[in-house]
């Protein structure tokens, strides 16, 4: 019901957007693609790659990635003007399985040039409600109950080698920081907004994001694995620290 | 006034013509549509089943897929048939380790359930995902010499000769001739029906029931990072397929024997990689493990407690491996079993 919604809210912006050509002919509506692109510190990472140790993260442990899914939402294009066009929508990505790496939006988008393009990690919290999309909850990417209900944002897996010498399992999954230690559930949101910049869709109806893995573990905060390589969806506050390293992660990226 | 008469006999026949159709409908040749039953608990939760456009459910379509499946004529000393492996009382599956094929001979793998198939997104089957489609899957077995051990020429010739199966298919396919596509597609039909979603836990997701106390805190460990961890790869209340139908390394070796996906696609990095089996029916369908090693609920348990093997390919998920697993407490264990029976659905054991 939720889903069904959604696309009703994107059939009435579909309508404004109608609206919005005729009063201009210049600025028609088109078909919008966006692209993810994945790189480890500028290495681009590819199928290929993953399964194998063979990146150095900030804190000199050598690590593989062999999971790569995370979900975005409301891509926002903002004009000079101050106004904003949102496009009510959600997205996953699942660079493992080499799917959603390609994400035609699902509503043409007057062309102009955008003085920012926009979109957020995860789902703000009016959007992350529990069970409430069928292809997400087919593809097992809830968050239990205990933990506050709602979607995953991210979930990245591999191996490290661990202060023993040992190839070790991490799980880095991005959820909303969940504090269950008192009586009642404390919550901080971890969602996003990721500012992309300036777009100027009549150059390009293509927009390239490139996500750099590295940053996940380095920015503000130095990442250690043999501390925080498992069990962080109940570790409140190593949620916040994902979020606060996730600012840095996402940019403009059309390499093609 | 032979031009009035002439009228009045057309008339007349054409009431008589209108008469005939409403009394006698047209008879309407080909099989009858049979859409696949939603369960309400999927339907509220999870994307349709996939149904192929190429072979749509039918009544006379699902009667044969049945016929076939549990009549050895497919094999080529007509003892075995599909039921022999995938019997109903186990919920389609098999009480042995290994199934016993013509001859006597064994595979290597423990025979799968069958439910819910049409919910494989994915549409990978096999423990190790070599198949497809459900119509690929069922092709296997017929020529599978430790199986039925026939080749698909004589198994239509066995069809053909046989005195119901040439109409049995003609109702079903609305068209003259057996072949070997039709009967996969016949019985893939049948499987498809195979759905169960009345356990106690869907019973408690429609609101008709309680958890006991047990069943819930052995669902919390199964949903806790910081103990079971199940929920990752075997789905969660908002999906009650109780699988993720992907393939994992669960740590049952440190050398393999058996490469799993690994063979099929020829990538290192896939080795020990099998299907996550549905954690429902567990009640009826030991031993487990696509080796069927285990013979207990318990044994798997204990498995991914402290019996966990590190190998180059363990899945990332599987935690604490260098202590053989998460060591969950006896009353957790207890817990998480008592809640996966909660997931059994004794019905589909008396499927029609």
């Amino acid at each position: 019901m939720k889903k069904m919604n959604f696309w009703v809210i994107g059939l009435f912006g579909m309508l404004f957007f109608g609206c919005s050509e005729e009063a201009s002919q210049t600025n028609a509506p088109v078909p919008v693609t966006l692209t993810f692109n994945h790189n480890w510190d500028g290495e681009s990472i590819t199928g290929d790659d993953l399964n194998t140790l063979k990146f150095a993260n900030a804190n000199g442990q050598l690590m593989s990635v062999e999971l790569l899914r995370y979900l975005i939402s409301d891509v926002t294009f903002e004009r000079a003007d101050g106004q904003s066009i949102t496009l009510d929508g959600y997205h996953l990505i699942d660079v493992t399985r080499d799917t959603g790496l390609s994400f035609s939006l699902p509503q043409e988008v007057p062309v102009e040039n955008y003085s920012n393009v926009s979109f957020t990690f995860g789902f703000d919290n009016e959007d992350n409600v529990d069970g409430a999309y069928l292809d997400l909850n087919s593809v097992s990417w809830n968050v239990p109950m205990m933990l506050g209900g709602g979607y995953h944002f991210m979930q990245l897996e591999g191996k490290f080698i661990d202060a023993s010498d040992t190839e070790t399992g991490y799980q880095y999954h991005a959820i909303r920081a969940v504090d269950n230690a008192g009586e009642t559930q404390r919550f901080q949101d971890t969602f996003f907004t990721v500012n992309l910049g300036p777009v100027d869709l009549s150059q390009n109806t293509t927009i390239g994001i490139g996500m750099n893995v590295a940053e996940w573990f380095k920015n503000p905060n130095l990442w250690d694995l043999n501390v925080l390589g498992s069990r962080l969806m109940p570790n409140f506050n190593a949620q916040v620290m994902i979020y606060e390293n996730g600012q840095s992660v996402f940019a403009l990226d059309n390499t093609p | 006034m032979n031009l009035c008469r002439k009228h009045i006999v057309f008339a007349v026949s054409v009431i008589l013509f209108a008469v005939a159709c409403e009394t006698e409908p047209l008879v309407v040749s080909g099989p009858t549509p049979l859409p696949l039953e939603v369960p309400l608990v999927f339907e509220e939760r999870i994307l349709p089943p996939i149904l192929p456009v190429d072979n749509r459910q039918t009544v006379e379509g699902i009667a044969l897929g049945r016929k076939l499946f549990f009549d050895p004529i497919l094999s080529a000393d007509k003892t075995v048939a599909c039921a022999s492996c995938h019997s109903t009382q186990n919920a389609f599956t098999d009480n042995t380790q290994f199934s016993d094929g013509i001859n006597g001979s064994f595979g290597n793998r423990n025979s799968m359930p069958l439910f819910n198939l049409a919910w494989n997104y994915d549409e990978r089957f096999f423990w190790d995902g070599a198949a497809n489609s459900l119509e690929e899957q069922a092709f296997e077995p017929v020529t599978n010499p430790n199986e039925m051990g026939n080749t698909w020429s004589a198994a239509v010739a066995a069809l053909q000769q046989d005195m119901e199966y040439p109409q049995l298919f003609l109702d079903a396919f609305g068209e003259e001739g057996i072949d070997s596509l039709k009967v996969v597609k016949a019985l893939s039909q049948y499987e498809r029906t195979l759905v169960s979603a009345n356990s106690r836990f869907d019973r408690f997701l429609l609101g008709e029931l309680e958890l006991t106390e047990q069943e819930q805190n052995g669902l919390n460990v199964f949903l806790m990072e910081t103990k079971g961890d199940c929920f990752h790869c075997h789905g969660n209340p908002n999906n009650p397929l109780w699988t993720d139908n992907l393939f994992h390394n669960n740590g049952l070796d440190a050398a393999f024997s058996d490469l799993g996906l690994g063979a099929v696609t020829g990538d290192p990095n896939d080795n020990g990689k099998f299907r996550s089996p549905s954690l429902r029916n567990l009640a009826f369908t030991a031993p487990y493990m696509h080796d069927g090693r285990f013979a207990t609920l318990d044994e798997v348990i204990d498995h991914y407690s402290e019996g966990l093997q590190d190998s180059e390919t363990i899945d990332p998920l599987m935690k604490s491996v260098s202590m053989g697993g998460v060591r969950l407490s006896q009353k957790d264990k207890d817990d998480l079993k008592a809640f996966l029976l909660s997931l059994s659905d004794e019905r589909f054991t008396t499927f029609p």
